[in-house]
């Protein structure tokens, strides 16, 4: 059952109910995305003012988390959804958590990139930054549109991405904790800048989730906390 | 038949699942069934296991009671009714020669859509079994097996006062759990039941279904239900029929969260076929 054909039920009004539940899902899925690139940017350019409005625009996307939240528990309630309708129901509630946290990371971002803006530390470590940035936009990306397509191998391809997004912060973090321990009195900026790098990474993290929940809707198997390998071969039998 | 019915009876080859179970209480293997010339069954194989609740679902007309009467060979009541492959019980064929439909249905017992309780106190209905069967030496014996049953049935507290009150004077939920009573009383090892809710309140419903979960600990019992919720909610594992024959069967935690047909997928979800 690759598809969902939503539009199949012998109840129409169903049919709308579900479809509406999958078009919010994806809108708040956008709406988080530009507010990630929105705090990166803000981040990168020292755009103390963008930054500010990032952080203020975080509770479009809480409200949407609860919107569609609703709208879920009234679909089980009144529907008692089945297989593929039901995956998609648990998958949503699923994936609008993860996007309410990528969110937040966002909101973090914008928050930190006032404070940050006329520092002289982040133009040091600007290149790590739009490095790790891009990494993780690409791939917050790319799980939304496995979700939207519900495309199992990207979703599982996007997966995979995120061991170079732990490598990068990784490294990012070490140069960090270095220039802290060498330059004691620069604590404070040095330590915002870790809590960013941090927020993309965590954005990283989310993303792999929703790449998980998409091979639960679209196989219905649970790969979380299983290797690439058993994955695959839970998803291939 | 319409062409496009029978080109989905003609896509539908075999079972989805296992049909096998370890120990299996009654089997059924290659079941046929017709009615005059027109075939009600096509070449089902299924096995009930003790101490669990099979459901049996699909869209109505797709064969569900007249498989479940297979079981107990309540369709040699009907003189069209003709009944191909092998069904036994305990490895033992329930279509043979030597057996006696009578005991039989003692063994495998069953209990109807509508409550049926005869008109009779309702120490007579749970009674009758027991006295044609000769299962009780005296008096106290057979008070003994009544109260048991009623009390299995969950309904004991509620007639021990009036036990000589005509069955048909209980409300239908308890009318339903008196035909269980009835039923138990004979001591099955297999009950069937054909939609033994759809004449019951949500109430009466729930305590049907309470019913049988209790019962599941010492009989094997397959339930044949147009409520999907109900098989969801009851059973173990689910079989789903379409057009007389088995599409697929499963435990229901997967047939109801990730089916494998795509039959099943639709009639679960609501969906056109
Ligand atoms: N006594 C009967 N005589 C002739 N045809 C019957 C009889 N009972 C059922 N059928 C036919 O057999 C098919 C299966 O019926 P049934 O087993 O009652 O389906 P279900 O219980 O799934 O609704 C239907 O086409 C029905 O018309
Ligand atoms: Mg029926």
């Amino acid at each position: 059952m690759d598809k969902l054909h939503l539009d199949q039920h012998i109840s129409r009004k169903f049919n709308d109910e579900l479809e509406d539940i999958r078009n919010r899902a994806l809108h708040m899925g956008g709406l988080v995305e530009q507010q990630v690139t929105g705090g990166l940017q803000a981040l990168l350019d020292g755009d103390s003012e963008l930054g500010a409005e990032i952080s203020k625009a975080d509770h479009q996307v809480n409200k949407m988390e609860v919107e569609i939240d609703e709208a879920c528990t009234h679909v089980l309630a009144r529907r008692q959804p089945a297989a593929s309708d039901l995956r998609l129901i648990v998958t949503v509630i699923k994936v609008i958590t993860d996007l309410e946290r990528i969110g937040d990371e966002a909101e973090k971002l914008g928050r930190f990139s006032v404070d940050l803006a006329s520092s002289r530390e982040l133009p040091v470590y600007r290149k790590e930054l739009r490095h790790l940035g891009e990494l993780v936009k690409s791939m917050l990306r790319d799980a939304l549109d496995a979700f939207a397509r519900m495309d199992v191998d990207s979703a599982m391809k996007t997966a995979a991405k995120d061991a170079d997004i732990n490598q990068e912060y990784e490294t990012l973090s070490r140069l960090l904790v270095t220039h802290m321990m060498e330059d004691p009195r620069q604590v404070r900026n040095v330590f915002n800048i870790t809590w960013c790098a941090r927020a993309l990474e965590r954005i990283g993290d989310h993303s792999v989730n929703i790449c998980e929940y998409v091979v639960y809707l679209v196989k219905g198997k649970d790969i979380r906390h299983t290797s690439f390998d058993e994955a695959k071969s839970k998803i291939n039998n | 038949m319409v062409d496009e019915t029978q080109a989905v009876l003609d896509s539908i080859e075999g079972t989805v699942g296992d049909i096998t179970v370890v120990d299996p209480k009654m089997s059924m293997r290659n079941v046929d069934v017709f009615y005059s010339d027109k075939q009600a069954i096509y070449d089902v194989d299924l096995d009930v296991a003790n101490n669990e609740v099979i459901a049996m679902i699909g869209p109505s007309g797709c064969g569900k009671s007249t498989f479940l009467r297979c079981m107990n060979r309540m369709n040699d009541t009907i003189p069209t009714c003709r009944v191909e492959g092998s069904i036994s019980l305990d490895g033992e064929d329930i279509y043979a020669k030597d057996q006696d439909p009578v005991l039989l249905r003692a063994r495998v017992g069953m209990v109807f859509q509508k409550p049926n309780p005869f008109a009779k106190s309702i120490f007579d209905n749970v009674a009758y079994g027991p006295r044609i069967h000769g299962l009780a030496a005296n008096r106290a014996e057979l008070d003994d097996i009544v109260v048991k049953s009623l009390k299995r049935a969950g309904l004991y507290e509620e007639v021990k006062s009036r036990l000589d009150a005509p069955g048909t004077s209980l409300s239908g939920g308890q009318q339903q759990r008196l035909c269980i009573a009835r039923t138990i009383a004979v001591s099955p090892e297999v009950i069937l039941m054909d939609e033994p809710c759809s004449a019951l309140d949500p109430i009466a419903t729930a305590r049907i279904e309470e019913l049988i979960d209790e019962l599941r600990e010492n009989y094997a019992i397959a339930i044949v239900t147009h409520s999907m919720q109900q098989a969801a909610r009851v059973s173990q594992r689910t079989a789903y029929f379409h057009l007389g024959k088995l599409v697929e069967v499963g435990q229901t935690n997967d047939i109801f969260t990730n089916p494998a047909h795509e039959l099943t997928e639709n009639y679960i979800t609501g969906r056109f076929g």
